[in-house]
């Protein structure tokens, strides 16, 4: 697979958008220009959607394994329902919550003229809900093993709560943190149904690699499509695990990062 | 006086109570294994609230009468029965974890001398053996510039040869630091050599 550098001139005819209608003389296993950003795109939303999701999981985990509040089991509920609803429904959701007459999407267009409907932020904040939950249970699950007496051994020995979260605590759960990052990484990647109900199908927008072989696969010579973009859908998940395993065991013997 | 403890607390089926007041250097806790001494100094270090009771060490009030000091406003060097190393930081940074708080009475390459440990500083936690780990564990205790010691059966994992040096460590460091140390052991012989006064704790 060639990377998605910019191209040098095709014989296509440029006047032509994927999307509007797909390349029928495109067979070959090169990808095309618009592969590459149906790529780039997904690389986009994933990555955005993963960042934004990664403190709210954290401080959510950290909750739910530490806190003992009321409403724990109804905040651990809500945190797993993207996990089992039909991901249409989330999208639904979403599309109430965040369109420009709900009561998200409306204040945001009010106060900012800014909205999410059918745009790539749209579909990054779909990536995001979807990913919460695993990212979540393998954070939480990481945050639950951290033995506590350590934390007690590092108060005694003069550190704060503060220092004793950020220098035992958090370096301790970091390969929960890793593992919800790939895992919540390779779910946004793989982000459908939330998306395609919230922010449609928009070329360039919101027409993630998902979204682009669910498309071609509806067109009788998308084949060739379909074969490159999952192709490169196995080699973006499979790329995710190798590097989490490699951080985790670079982790495991030595020094942290933080 | 060097410990004012009068405690108890109520943990599951078991109730707590102790209650001793020490002027020794060195006083023992002692008792069989499963009498809560480790609970009593958890409390002295703050790791552990009491139900009720007060607790003053060097005629300064740690809990009781309205007060309840923070673990780390408390300035016990804490030396737990299985070391508690931190797994992810090396034996050099274990040692000076402890060491933001000042210089107390010793200096690095003193405790590193004292304790035999300039081999290990390298080295991870997980790779020392139980008697090194102790080591390591006592020497960040003594670095966190501490007002008073709690040794929660630091010789119960070392060799006997390595036991008696540690033993005598601990007196120079009674004698020379001036530290009151509370002392915890279920072995006679220890007690004995070492603590000026004991207090039996039953279950």
């Amino acid at each position: 697979m060639a990377p998605c550098l910019p191209h040098a001139p095709t014989s296509r005819d440029p006047g032509v958008r994927w999307g509007d209608e797909y390349d029928a003389g495109q067979t070959g296993m090169t990808l095309t220009p618009e592969d590459c950003e149906v790529i780039r795109l997904s690389l986009k939303v994933a990555i955005v959607g993963v960042a934004l999701t990664l403190p709210v999981a954290f401080a959510l985990a950290y909750a739910l394994a530490r806190g003992r509040f009321p409403g724990r089991i109804l905040l651990d509920a809500v945190v797993h329902l993207p996990l089992v609803l039909p991901p249409v429904v989330t999208g639904w959701i979403l599309l109430v919550l965040f369109g420009r007459n709900g009561p998200i999407g409306g204040w945001l267009d009010h106060a900012f003229g800014f909205t999410l409907m059918f745009r790539w932020t749209g579909a990054a904040l779909a990536a995001a809900v979807m990913a919460l939950p695993l990212m979540v249970r393998a954070m939480r699950l990481s945050i639950e093993a951290v033995d506590r007496r350590l934390e007690g051994a590092a108060r005694s020995l003069g550190a704060g709560p503060w220092r004793a979260f950020r220098t035992i605590t958090l370096p301790l759960s970091l390969p929960g943190v890793w593992a919800g990052l790939v895992l919540g990484f390779a779910r946004s990647l793989g982000e459908f149904g939330a998306t395609i109900s919230f922010v449609s199908n928009i070329p360039g927008q919101t027409r993630t690699l998902p979204i682009a072989i669910y498309t071609a696969l509806q067109l009788p010579d998308g084949e060739a499509t379909v074969v490159r973009l999952a192709l490169v859908s196995v080699a973006l998940s499979l790329g995710a695990l190798v590097a989490s395993e490699w951080l985790v065991r670079r982790q495991s013997g030595r020094a942290h990062v933080l | 006086m060097s410990f004012e403890v009068d405690v108890s607390k109520r943990l599951g089926e078991a109730e707590i109570a102790v209650s001793f007041v020490s002027d020794a250097g060195v006083t023992a806790l002692f008792g069989p294994s499963g009498s809560g001494k480790s609970s009593v100094l958890n409390m002295i270090a703050g790791l552990l609230t009491p139900d009720r009771g007060r607790i003053l060490v060097g005629g300064e009030p740690l809990f009781g009468d309205g007060v309840n000091l923070v673990p780390e406003a408390r300035h016990a060097g804490y030396v737990f029965q299985d070391g508690r190393l931190f797994p992810h930081l090396r034996v050099r940074a274990n040692l000076l974890y402890g060491a933001e708080r000042g210089q107390g009475g010793t200096t690095f390459d003193e405790v590193v001398d004292l304790l035999g440990l300039g081999a290990l500083l390298g080295r991870w936690p997980r790779t020392l053996s139980g008697g090194e780990a102790q080591r390591v564990a006592i020497g960040r205790a003594l670095l966190s510039n501490p007002r008073f010691l709690l040794l929660d059966e630091p010789l119960a994992s070392l060799d006997r040869a390595r036991a008696d040096e540690i033993m005598a460590m601990i007196e120079r460091v009674r004698d020379a630091l001036k530290l009151p140390i509370l002392y915890v052991s279920h072995n006679r012989a220890e007690v004995d050599r070492l603590a000026g006064m004991v207090v039996p704790i039953q279950r």
